[in-house]
Parts: structure tokens; sequence; C-alpha cells
């Protein structure tokens, strides 16, 4: 998992697009998303739109970046960090 | 009369289900419980056209039909059992123009059980401002449904939805979206095996851990028993169903509806900035919850002055106008005093939950669940626990059923067992009362009134304790289990105010007339315990007074007040109170304190309504509860009974003793065991019981 992302990294100027987990988004950046761990993710996320191929903003963060409010494919919820990191996503250049 | 229409509304929470509710029956509602569980049921009844009388359900809010929570099982389990009486002849599924693509996946599924389904789409008024355009007709089309665009905002689009549910025979029951093709082979096997059953509801009874009641029981558990899949393998056919759908979903949307985005740029995203700001959104927290404190003890108390009197002025009318006799001192000097205790605190409830209900309605307690989950976890709460913890202050009761949407078990254990150390209001009468007896009424730096700084103090230990015991637990208990948080953040709505009215005259009833029940009992027995007692020395009360050598000289008044007191003694409760006095009096406290202690065990407020019915047998005079209770002297001691040591140690007493029996009972229902409302009760009595002795010797 590191791995990927520290390969895909590599490619960071050339694209501006980075692939990596959920977790490490700004506030204010779009990203796509890629996949997850079925297991670490509950369905309920799922049926609120958080399934690949999705776009995802993360709208605000609270203190320690923990929760994240996000804005996937216009629903709003708020995730804890330790979900976050097992989505993956794509950023997208702004 | 013909049989009755039954409709279930069924929708995703925050989709205004229950604005849809209210406006279809308006006061003709009730509010009970599923048999069994705590799980809220309203339901209420809706004329129809054409004479048409439909009973309307309004089922818990649910994302889908995949339950993970009591209140979503009751919706599942109603919509598989063809023979409970509530089985709807027609769903009506609620969504929210702005949230419809999510929406539309329970709609879907929903549909996939062949009942009548009628889509309302909700908040219809905001369709222009948010710059939607929807194709109603082809969206019915491509949905096999009827369509009702409404908004309860504005009462518009009602007498069409009623149209639609009064002609539900002609909606089509073919489902929208054919789940078996997320695995053909293993749905083929289920056909084969239960060739007489539908099959998507095959396949919920599959997935869903539910309890399906009576219903064909011996067949549910045939299919059980066709468990072929591995727990991770259904949930994976269950994000494939997901996916399935929403491409469904996609695809009719695509079709139908347009959103300008440019244009939905808006209110939500300026006010998130500020109110889940790093700092500023704390503030604006606090300054709300200032707010709401200062609404329960500084506005409510001019209703509540009042009421105090009116109630005294009702004895004396009843005791001036009923002719003489057993009855009348039942009812003056028993029931009077003892309604009055309850009565006098709807003020502060209905403030409280009108409080509450607003910040639910507009949106707003998702944002403090986001901004105070990280702090909670530390001491072994959730963001989520927040709710119940500020509901604490009104009720326990509700506070406790407000646990369910934490997903963490320990979490939401921890937080069912520390949520009665929070200040409910029954606590309320009685820290009002003995903190206007005890603490001075002074400034204290010219502004703050020292009364209020000391009830406030009350509620921050409420709070202290609450938090700390939480912290303790999670150090304590041996729970591990993975969950998830997920917390929809809902767009910001004016909360309307039919909702927040209906909410808060529900809430403040339910509370009166529960708490009434048991205060009235309890004032009942207590009076009859009082005005009786064995022997001769209560028969012989007034002789025995009146043959003391004093007796002659005292004026006629005093005589009566020992006369009084006399009987009190040698009644039954006096009996009682003898009996528990040696427990009480480490702490301060005489027989009758120890009298209104054991007897709020039912419910904390009965501690003023038992007080003022000891004090109001055999007292002829019009006075305020207050009064009374200023002018007990203390039998050992001299000096008024209620003194700075013996008011702090009541009021710790009562801040830490876990005194409501109906608080137990949910604790056990919602727990499903008594280990745990057993442990509440040993251990926050026994702690109230040692931290009100040290204060008491400490003080004295």
């Amino acid at each position: 998992m590191k791995c990927i992302s520290v390969t895909f990294a590599l490619f960071k100027f050339n694209l501006n697009k980075l692939i990596t987990s959920l977790d490490t988004l700004k506030r204010g950046q779009k990203a796509i998303i890629k996949e997850f761990t079925l297991d670490m993710v509950p369905l309920k996320l799922l049926e609120m739109g958080c399934l690949p191929g999705n776009e995802v903003e993360l709208v605000q963060i609270a203190p320690f970046k923990d929760p994240m409010y996000l804005n996937i494919n216009g629903s709003h919820l708020a995730i804890r960090k330790e979900t976050a990191i097992h989505i993956t996503v794509e950023t997208l250049s702004e | 009369m013909s049989k009755q229409l039954n409709v279930a509304l069924i929708g995703n929470p925050n989709t205004g289900k229950t604005s849809v509710f209210n406006q279809l029956t308006g006061l003709n509602q009730q509010v009970g419980n599923y048999p069994g569980i705590t799980v809220e049921k309203k339901e209420g009844v809706c004329k129809l056209p054409r004479g048409v009388k439909a009973h309307i359900l309004d089922l818990p809010g649910t994302y889908s039909l995949n339950a993970s929570s009591l209140d979503e099982n009751v919706v599942i389990e109603l919509l598989l059992n063809k023979n409970d009486k509530d089985y709807p002849d027609v769903a009506v599924v609620i969504s929210d123009v702005e949230n419809l693509k999510r929406n539309l996946l329970l709609f879907t599924q929903i549909k996939d059980l062949k009942i009548p389904t009628i889509l309302v789409i909700n908040m219809a008024d905001r369709m222009e401002r948010k710059a939607i355009t929807l194709d109603v007709e082809k969206l019915e089309e491509r949905l096999e449904t009827k369509i009702a665009l409404v908004s309860s905002r504005k009462n518009q689009g009602f007498d069409q939805l009623k149209e639609l549910i009064a002609n539900y025979k002609s909606l089509s029951v073919e489902p929208c979206v054919n789940a078996s093709v997320i695995a053909p082979e293993y749905f083929d096997r289920l056909r084969k095996a239960f060739p007489k059953q539908d099959l998507y509801k095959l396949w919920l009874v599959i997935t869903q851990d539910v309890n399906f009641g009576k219903l064909d029981r011996n067949e549910m558990q045939g299919i059980s028993s066709f468990k072929t899949e591995s727990k991770s393998n259904l949930k994976r056919l269950q994000q494939k169903e997901t996916i399935v759908r929403y491409q469904f979903i996609n695809g009719v949307l695509k079709e139908t509806l347009t959103v300008d985005h440019l244009a939905a740029k808006d209110l939500r995203s300026r006010l998130d900035r500020v109110l889940t700001h790093k700092i500023w959104g704390y503030v604006i927290f606090l300054a709300i919850l200032l707010l709401i404190f200062q609404a329960i003890y500084d506005w409510s108390s001019y209703p509540m002055d009042l009421i105090d009197e009116g109630t005294a002025a009702v004895g004396e009318w009843v005791r001036n106008t009923l002719p003489p006799g057993a009855f009348t001192s039942l009812v003056a000097e028993g029931i009077i005093p003892g309604l009055g205790g309850i009565i006098i605190f709807i003020p502060q409830i209905a403030f409280l939950f009108l409080f509450i209900s607003i910040l639910e309605e507009s949106g707003y307690m998702s944002r403090v669940v986001f901004l105070m989950d990280r702090i909670m976890r530390r001491f072994g709460l959730s963001g989520k626990s927040v709710v119940p913890l500020v509901s604490g202050t009104a009720c326990a009761i509700p506070a406790i059923m407000a646990t369910r949407n934490i997903e963490s078990w320990k979490e939401r254990l921890i937080t069912i067992l520390v949520t009665p150390f929070t200040t409910c209001s029954a606590r309320l009468p009685v820290y009002l009362i003995i903190i206007s007896l005890v603490i001075p009424d002074q400034k204290v730096l010219y502004i703050f009134s020292l009364q209020s700084l000391v009830l406030m103090l009350l509620y921050l230990i409420g709070f202290g304790t609450a938090i700390l015991s939480a912290w303790l637990l999670d150090r304590i208990l041996k729970i591990k289990k993975r969950t998830f948080f997920v917390i929809e953040m809902p767009n910001y709505k004016l909360p309307l105010f039919k909702n927040v009215a209906y909410n808060v005259i529900e809430k403040t009833k339910s509370f009166v007339f529960g708490a009434g029940k048991i205060i009235l009992a309890i004032s009942i027995v207590l009076w009859v315990l009082a005005s009786n007692g064995p022997g001769e020395n209560f028969r012989n009360a007034e002789a025995n007074v009146l043959a003391q050598p004093e007796a002659s000289s005292l004026p006629q008044e005093e005589l009566d007040k020992r006369i009084a007191s006399e009987k009190l003694e040698y009644s039954y409760i006096g009996y009682v109170g003898k009996a528990i006095e040696p427990v009480v009096r480490p702490l301060g406290y005489d027989w009758k304190i120890g009298i209104a202690i054991v007897s709020s065990f039912a419910a904390r407020e009965v501690f003023v309504g038992t007080l003022a019915t000891i004090y109001s047998v055999g007292s002829d005079e019009e006075e305020t509860i207050k009064n009374r209770m200023a002018g007990e002297i203390n039998p050992i001691l001299g000096g008024p009974l209620f003194n700075l040591a013996s008011g702090v140690s009541l009021l710790l007493f009562y801040a830490f003793a876990m005194q409501c029996m109906s608080t137990l009972a949910i604790v056990k229902r919602e727990t499903n065991t008594w280990k745990w409302p057993v442990l509440q009760l040993v251990i926050m009595s026994g702690f109230a019981y040692v931290v009100a002795l040290v204060a008491y010797q400490l003080l004295i």
C-alpha cells in the first residue's frame, strides 16, 4: 500500500495527480475514489455514495484532522480518520 | 366502515419525513412504543378524498434495508411480514430534492419488495433556489411509480399526495432493479430451494440479522440454513447490489434531473465555515449551551413562581370550599401538593425540549457531533455521545434512547452508563428549593447571582463526573469490537414551527403524565401513611400535647403546629422515618428528609412533592413549600434543619445518586441485562452517600 503511494508520488509533478489515501487530502481538495478495503469500510458509507469512481471533496476537518467532513457525490457526511485511511483516491488537479 | 388503509412513511433521516407526517395527520397522532422495544412508534390518522381513512405509520429513518440498528430493524421487519397488522397497503417513500440520488437507493429496495410505492419529493420549494430541474413525468415512467412533489414548509402538494394514496390500487408493483444480477448462479439456487417465495425478500432474510417474528417461521428457518456464502462474501454481494442500484439510479437521473452546481454554492458552505471552525465552532457551541441554561434557569423562573403560588392557592381553595373530611384532606394535603411538585417543572422541560428540537431540526446537532468526536473519544465516548449528554439535561430516558445511533457498542454502553450523571430536569426542583434555602441571595462581582452560580456549578459537577467516569470505564471495560463512525451532515434548515411545537408538546406531555402517575400514587400512599398511625400515641396526640404543662401558655397557632407534628411523629410514616433515621443522620438529615429520599427512589422530583405532602398534613395555612421547609428546626442541634452543611450534603447526594426507576428500566431494556442498571444503582448511590457524608462532616 505504502509502496504504491511512494511510486506514484514520483509522478506527482508530472501529472499533478496523485494516488493516495483519503486522509491525506487537504481542505477543499477534490479526488476520485479508486478502491477501498471492504472489511474496513462500513456498508452504510457505500450506501451514502462512497463508491469507486465517485468524486469526493474534503469540506472541513476537525482539530487533529479527525473526523473529516466530506462531500461524496453530493452526500455530505463525516467519517473518522481510521476509516479514511482505508479509502484510496486519486487527487484531481485544481 | 370499510377496512382502514395502512400507509407507511419510509425515508432516509433528514428528509423531512416527520414534517410530512405532521402535515398528513395534524394533531391526530400518537407516539407509543413498538412492543418489547423502546423504538418510538408514531402513528396517526389521515382523511383521504372520497371518505377513505388512512392509518399512517411513521417508520424510523433508515438509509437502506440493510439494517444496522434496532430502529432500522423495525422497518425491515414490518416490510417483510405480511401478517403484521401494520403491514402497509402502500409505502410512501420520502425523499429530499437535494439528495434524490441517495434517497432513491432505499426507494428501489422497497419497490423490489413489490409493495405499491409512492415517491414523495419533499422540499420542492427549494428547487428554484438550488437551480434544480426535474422531469417528473419521465421519472415516474422510469421508476414505475407515482410522484408527489410536496413542500411541508409551504404546505403544498399534500392534496395530490392524498389523492395518490387513495388511488394506491393503480400503482405498479413491478420491481425496478433486478438484484439477482449480482450473483446469478447463487440466486438461481435460492429460487430452486424456495420456489414459492419472493426472491428479493429471500435475499434480505439471508443478509439481515433481524428477528422476523411470527412470520412463516419455519420457512424462514429453512432459508437461514441456506446460508452457503460466508459473511464477507455476503458483504461483497451487498456492495455489488449497492453498485448495481446506483448504476440504475444514475442512469435514471441523468435523463430526468439537472442541477446547476454553480448556483448551489450556498449558505451551507458559508455557515459551515463558521460553525465547524476550529475555534469559532467551539465558541459558538459554548455560547448556545449558555443560552440554553440561561433560559432554563432564568426565563422559566417566572412561570414557575406563578405555578408554585397557584398550587398553594388551589389547595387553600379546596380546603375552604369542600366539606371537611378525609377526602378533602386527601386532595388538599396529598394530591394537590404532590402534583404541584411536578407541574412546576413544565416551563423548564418545555424550554429544554424547545432548544434541543431546534438544534436537531436545524441540522446543527450534526456539526456538534463533528466538532466533539475527537475530544469525546479521548474519554471513551463518541461525538454522537454529545447528543445524549446534552439531552440528558432534560431527561435521561430519551437521552439513553438517543444513544442508539452510536455504532460502537463500547462507546454506546459507556454513554448509557454515564448519562444519568448529567443534571436532568428532575433534579432541578430539588436543587432550586435547596439552593434558595441555604445559599444566600447575593450578587458576586455585582452581576452574577450566587444562587445561579451554585446551580451552574452543580451542572458542571454532573458533566464532569460523567466525563471522568467515562474515562474510567474506558479503561476498565474490556470490549474490543471494530466499529465505524459515519454521520450525515444534513443541510441547514430553518426549523418548522409545527415540528418543533409538536415535539415540545409531545415530550412535555409524556414527561408530565409519566412522572405524574408515579407522583400521584406516591402522594396518596404517603398521605394515608401520614394521616394514620398505630396505637395510642397517634390517637391521643392532641390530648398529649394539651396535657403538657406549658400548653396553656402557648398561642393557638403554635399549639396546632405542635399537635400536627406530634401526630406525624406517631403516624406510620413517622415510624418508617425513624427506622431510616440512623442511616441518614450522619448526612445531616432528619427522618422527614429520609422519607423524601426513600420515596424519591422512584423519581427524583418526588422529593419535593413528598416534603410538600409531609409538611402540609395537618397544616391549615396557605403557605408555599419553601416557607414550610425554611421553618423546620433540627431536632438535635437546634437551628434551621436546612443549613449550609445539610443543604450542600443534599445537593451532592442528588447530584450523584441513581434515583430514577424509569431510567433503570430503560437501561435494562437497552443493554438487555440487569447487570448494568444494578451496577449503576449500587455504584452511583453508594458514591453519592459517601460524598454527601464527607461534605456534611467537613462543613458542620
